[in-house]
């Protein structure tokens, strides 16, 4: 889960790190409040989980509390690259005198965590790594060992930080280590971590991202997810526990297992590419040993999207058992009817492995004109797409 | 003979009194597999019966590695608790260590793999979020299903578990020596090159059938591995062309940051080294097939 920028330094400033004062509002009214607590000259910044809302005309300074509010009316509701403004960051402003970069995140390929520093902030880094990538520290971080002060001021050291700031960079080093581990963090990226004439360093932006998996241990997490922007469709299969993620196109997938979903929906639009350019609608995985309840909740799910016009469902019996699958399917439908659910769009099923013949037979036997059988995952594919094309 | 898990192979289970962990230590017997004890410390001492076969419950990894001579771990305990017992397994030293279990902070996974680096990766990690590792016909650690292919000659190694219950599928006439699902995680034990490696040396695998999905590099750093080092023939399959960025797709690991991770550049890596790569698992096992056809 990415946290927009107030929410990074809200978190920033339970660590005890140094940030901006600040607040953040969701109407011209809540920016004045903040403007008159925090008094003086303010910067009034976009909130939105895309790049470049500076020159989009997202990030304004006001002075006083009537100014603070023509800005934020001026942004909120504004469209930055697609991205809606729902709300505004107001901080006190900062002299900068310096900017630098300083960040922690996974590393992937190493299997472990990476420090990346340099004395050159401010701008995208990988740009900068790019230019003058001697300006650029990569530093592995051992995952039991972590940032000790030590560790911090090799990397300072490393990344030729000026010495006048060395002892505060280090501090920040361990403090922002520290917050990336308690938070389970993926990413805490500072850019700028800034100097201010007086030579205080202060963290002015943050890109905090969090491991989703680690939920069971921060319950205070799930209240970071910003709802307004959470489509309707994946907010109500979170809610049932699917593994929902809505996508542009007009063919449903339903599937089990990740790996395999994500094969259907290139399976689907490479047949699209033959029946008038149809994409997949969504990923919808339904993950091992799924019950007829689990399939109607897919298929309501999947179904309730205006913009599918058929509907693929791709098992591939591991564990499950085809014919169980085959009955969840026919009884999802009746299911979904019982519910008073209309359904009128087409089915493509591929059942295979475990028990294919059998969970076939149970499909022939329902004899629902709106199940269709195909039997390879290509035929299938193309069949669905076929289907959505003429549907549309 | 086969990679890391052979018939003379002696299983544990972590977790084998959970609900995951006595459906699949029941499967894994009916498979054939050596199965010799499960580890429960609030429950050690007693048996539990699967189908008439008794299993002792240790109160350790290294309880059950004296007492039965197991080589061999697969954990079911959920993601609260994995952290502490893939340790365990590490402290106890066991070969191999197989991680079903989904949901594991990734803190948690690179903290354990650390302290196994540190301690000189005595232990062989596969996984987590993965169905485990099969060798057909000699014996099965973990949830891939037993029936669907016999023995034969074809290694593979997925990171997704249906993608490689798909391809054992496709390919079940000429059979596998191992199949070896490494798991949708961004930090695993086991990567796509060990397996590589693995199967190149191995005398009974011919060609090697690898999938990967979008999501950091391993697939391209599996290319520049095999360039240098593998001789056998490589199929390669990708899932996710169509996944958009910025999305998780089912797995924590399938994700498209920014220009990286795409299925396109590892396609091309892939291809650049000479591997041949379907569009679609049913293409990609036409291409394994026609390589064990011309021999």
């Amino acid at each position: 889960m990415d946290l927009y920028e107030y929410q990074g330094r809200d978190l920033f400033e339970r660590h005890g790190l140094p940030v901006l004062a600040g607040g953040v509002a969701t109407t011209p009214e809540e920016a004045r409040a903040i403007a008159e607590r925090l008094g003086g000259r303010v910067v009034v910044k976009a909130q939105v989980k895309v790049g470049g809302r500076g020159k989009a005309g997202g990030v304004k300074l006001a002075e006083g509390a009537e100014e603070t509010v023509a800005r934020a009316t001026d942004i909120l509701g504004m469209d930055i690259k697609g991205h809606t403004v729902h709300k505004v960051m107001i901080t006190v402003t900062a002299d900068v005198a310096e900017e630098y970069y300083f960040s922690y995140l996974l590393d992937r390929a190493n299997r472990t965590f990476l420090c990346i520093a340099s004395v050159a902030g401010g701008m995208d880094i990988e740009q900068v790594a790019a230019e003058t990538p001697e300006k650029v520290v990569k530093a592995p971080i051992d995952a039991v060992k972590g940032v000790d002060e030590a560790k911090a001021r090799e990397i300072v050291t490393a990344a030729n930080f000026p010495a006048e700031v060395a002892d505060q960079v280090v501090e920040i080093a361990v403090g922002l280590w520290q917050a990336f581990v308690a938070e389970d963090a993926t990413l805490v990226e500072v850019n700028p971590l800034a100097k201010t004439k007086d030579g205080k360093l202060l963290l002015l932006d943050a890109k905090i991202s969090l491991d989703e998996n680690a939920g069971f241990r921060h319950p205070d997490h799930e209240a970071l997810v910003d709802q307004a922007t959470v489509d309707p469709l994946e907010q109500a299969a979170k809610e049932k526990d699917l593994n929902y993620v809505k996508l542009d196109g007009e063919v449903g997938i339903i599937g089990n297992g990740a790996g395999l979903v994500m094969s259907t929906l290139d399976v689907v639009a490479y047949a699209g590419e033959r029946h008038g350019n149809v994409k997949p609608a969504n990923f919808l995985d339904i993950g091992g040993g799924a019950s007829a309840a689990v399939m109607a909740n897919g298929l309501e799910i999947v179904l309730s999207d205006p913009s599918v016009k058929s509907v693929f469902v791709n098992v591939f019996g591991g564990i499950t058992a085809c014919d169980e699958v085959a009955n969840g399917i026919i009884q999802a439908l009746a299911l979904l009817e019982q519910r008073g659910e209309q359904v009128t769009k087409p089915l493509v099923v591929r059942l295979d492995g475990n028990n294919a013949e059998a969970g076939r037979a149970i499909l022939d036997g329902a004899n629902n004109p709106l199940v269709q059988r195909v039997d390879t995952m290509d035929g299938a594919a193309e069949r669905a797409a076929e289907l959505a094309a003429a549907g549309v | 003979m086969a990679i890391w898990l052979t018939k003379d192979s002696k299983v544990i289970v972590q977790g084998m009194t959970g609900s995951e962990g006595s459906k699949h230590t029941r499967r894994m017997l009916a498979a054939g597999t050596n199965v010799v004890g499960g580890v429960n410390p609030r429950k050690a001492g007693t048996t539990v019966d699967f189908d008439g076969t008794e299993l002792p419950v240790f109160a350790s990894v290294a309880d059950a590695m004296k007492d039965t001579g197991a080589d061999v771990t697969v954990i079911f305990v959920p993601p609260q608790f994995t952290k502490g017992a893939v340790i365990e397994a590490i402290d106890a030293e066991i070969p191999l260590a197989v991680v079903i279990t989904e949901g594991v902070p990734v803190h948690d996974t690179a903290a354990f793999w650390a302290y196994n680096v540190a301690r000189g990766e005595r232990t062989r990690v596969i996984g987590p979020n993965c169905p485990g590792i099969a060798s057909p016909g000699a014996s099965n650690a973990g949830i891939i299903p037993a029936d669907i292919t016999g023995t034969g000659r074809i290694g593979l190694v997925s990171k997704s578990g249906t993608l490689t219950y798909q391809m054992m599928y496709e390919l079940r006439d000429i059979g596998f020596s191992t199949c070896v699902g490494i798991g949708g995680d961004p930090i695993i034990g086991t990567t796509h090159i060990d397996a590589l490696a693995a199967f190149e040396a191995d005398p009974d695998t011919d060609a090697i059938v690898m999938i990967g999905e979008i999501g950091g590099d391993a697939e391209e750093r599996a290319a520049e591995f095999i360039k240098a080092n593998v001789t056998k023939p490589v199929v390669g399959y990708i899932a996710g062309f169509t996944a958009p960025p910025g999305k998780t797709m089912g797995h924590a690991g399938a994700i498209i940051s920014g220009s990286a991770g795409t299925a396109d550049a590892k396609k091309a890596a892939l291809e650049a080294v000479g591997v041949k790569v379907g569009k679609t698992p049913t293409e990609t096992a036409k291409l394994m097939r026609e390589i064990m056809s011309a021999g």
